[in-house]
């Protein structure tokens, strides 16, 4: 019960401080608007060409509204202090670190259905399979949130979590099959498509949602959930290691 | 009877030793001090004893249990209070208040029932809702100490309580540190104001270069030398060879240049101050002020430890004035 108690309040604090605070909602507004427009500008500006970037613009949306917020915010708490005090706090780190990051993890996924609400007035999207598309979108959003962790937990500066974060990012959106299908990336790229998180979920909303998925959503999901496990194991790992040593 | 034990307690930072090997008690219901200079090991040896540093070697008991490998467990027994505060710049007073409760288990209605007593009691009431940030730095430290103290901790560690603030505020905290000793709390802090510590501490010890070089009741520190006789006089008038000079003409006395125009007189023997004051002038020492004065804690330190306090107090403000 006290665990509990503990849980909730690190959790409301953070989305009372961090997520509901009007730059992060326009984040949430803006940033998969200006995606969408882009490719929309790209391709012409056909209708049917919606379908094609929904997926893009939600995994993308996921990963750079979890990874920036977190990252940073983690970092800024160690950096001011703030986060000693909930260390000294007699609640196990394993869910000190779960209750941190399960803003983020919901910033995700609420930056995720943005998109998919709004192409919802152009679009026909009876054909998607919902549940599937939900259920990629709560693990990509904990892995990319996961991932934010393991970068807050391994810097010490709030510049080095944005630099940092952007060593993963950028690769990850142009190599996960977002753009370009993995079969047409050269051969000696292929191998890094596979050790990113992200590859994994973008199949499974290319299956939910164009029907047109490479691997099997059992291999995807197990391969998803794989990777937010370590990542969290390593992120905790480094606390252990690097804050109270 | 020990509310915490402490033995061969060893903490190193690669090839650096920060704390070797030390060992005391503190015992329920006191206020127990650690005083030493900067780097002595004072701030990772609460960080040891709080769960924010692992120990390199040693044993750390809170009363009766062998928590080392797992202070977590403990962390309910304690509240800390750090050199610099915590708590959240973009919340306010009493949200800062209930978010400390909240982290050891209290629930809604008995968190914002404790603030409000915590703030009444440390004088804050009327800043409850004005975010941290605005305060003062007093009034930060108060609502800091607020927080440790929300969950009824057995133990409080302070790390530095009274540094970098105003007199008065200082004054207060003391004040309110004593008000829960009385109460049962125990209380364990680091200061590098020794007067502090003798009025506050129950037991001190003596921390240097991560040693403890002496630990025990204030009072028995004290009594080998309080009936030392101490005269300190502003002086005029001599620059070069003062201390020779004084040696000469008062044999049998110590005496110690404090600045360009203090000096500090001290004898086991008792001694009229005009007539040290006489002989001074004789010399062609022009006297402007003589203050008898009794030995403290300071003198003890700087006896036993060979560090002059005033320098460590000076050199701790500007850190603290740095930070």
């Amino acid at each position: 019960m006290n665990n509990l108690i503990a849980f909730f309040a690190i959790f409301l604090k953070d989305i009372k401080t961090y997520y509901l605070k009007p730059p992060n909602i326009s984040w949430g507004i803006i940033f998969p608007f200006a995606w969408a427009g882009m490719f929309f500008i790209r391709t012409g500006g056909n209708m049917m060409d919606v379908m094609s970037i929904l997926l893009g613009i939600m995994a993308i949306s996921i990963l750079f509204g979890t990874t920036s917020m977190l990252s940073v915010t983690i970092t800024f708490e160690k950096k001011s202090r703030t986060f000693d005090r909930i260390l000294l706090s007699p609640i196990p780190l394993g869910l000190i670190m779960f209750a941190k990051t399960s803003g983020a993890i919901l910033f995700g996924i609420v930056n995720a259905f943005v998109p998919y609400l709004v192409a919802g007035f152009f679009v026909n999207l009876s054909h998607i399979h919902l549940s599937i598309v939900m259920a990629a979108i709560v693990l990509i959003s904990i892995a990319s949130t996961f991932m934010g962790l393991f970068i807050a937990t391994s810097v010490s500066e709030v510049f080095e979590a944005q630099t940092f974060s952007n060593f993963f990012r950028f690769p990850m959106i142009f190599l996960c099959g977002l753009f370009f299908p993995i079969s047409k990336l050269p051969l000696f790229l292929r191998p890094l498509s596979y050790i990113m998180p992200l590859t994994y979920g973008v199949d499974i909303l290319h299956g939910a949602i164009n029907h047109s998925s490479a691997l099997p959503y059992a291999f995807d999901f197990a391969v998803l959930f794989l990777f937010c496990a370590i990542l969290f194991y390593i992120s905790l790992y480094n606390i252990k290691k690097r804050w109270v040593f | 009877m020990n509310i915490l034990e402490v033995y061969d307690l060893t903490k190193f930072y690669g090839d650096f030793k920060a704390v070797c090997g030390i060992t005391f008690t503190v015992k329920k219901g006191e206020v127990f001090g650690l005083l030493g200079p900067n780097g002595a090991g004072k701030t990772t040896t609460i960080n040891m004893l709080t769960g924010l540093a692992l120990p390199t070697q040693g044993r750390v008991v809170y009363s009766g249990t062998d928590y080392t490998h797992n202070i977590k467990k403990a962390q309910h027994l304690m509240g800390v209070v750090p050199d610099e505060s915590n708590l959240y710049p973009e919340l306010t007073g009493l949200e800062n208040l209930c978010f400390c409760g909240a982290l050891y288990g209290l629930k809604k209605a008995e968190r914002w029932a404790k603030a409000e007593f915590l703030f009444e009691q440390f004088g804050l009431k009327d800043a409850k809702d004005k975010k941290f940030s605005a305060y003062s730095r007093g009034m930060k430290r108060r609502l800091t100490i607020a927080a440790g103290i929300i969950h009824d901790p057995p133990i409080l560690f302070l790390d530095e309580p009274t540094t970098g603030i105003d007199v008065a505020s200082a004054r207060q905290i003391r004040n309110i540190l004593k008000d829960m000793n009385k109460k049962g709390t125990t209380i364990f802090l680091t200061t590098h104001y020794i007067e502090e510590a003798e009025r506050l501490c129950d037991r001190v010890a003596f921390i240097v270069e991560g040693k403890i070089i002496e630990v025990d009741y204030v009072d028995e520190l004290i009594h080998p030398v309080k009936d030392r006789n101490i005269l300190i006089l502003t002086i005029s008038g001599v620059s070069d060879g003062l201390e020779e000079k004084l040696s000469s003409i008062l044999p049998g006395f110590s005496c110690k240049r404090l600045s360009d125009s203090d000096i500090r007189i001290e004898s086991d023997r008792a001694f009229r101050t005009g007539h040290i004051i006489r002989i001074m002038e004789e010399a062609g020492i022009d006297v402007m002020e003589a203050k008898r004065m009794r030995a403290t804690l300071e003198d003890v330190f700087v006896e036993v430890t060979g560090i002059e306090a005033q320098e460590m107090k000076k050199e701790k403000e500007k850190k603290a004035q740095e930070g």
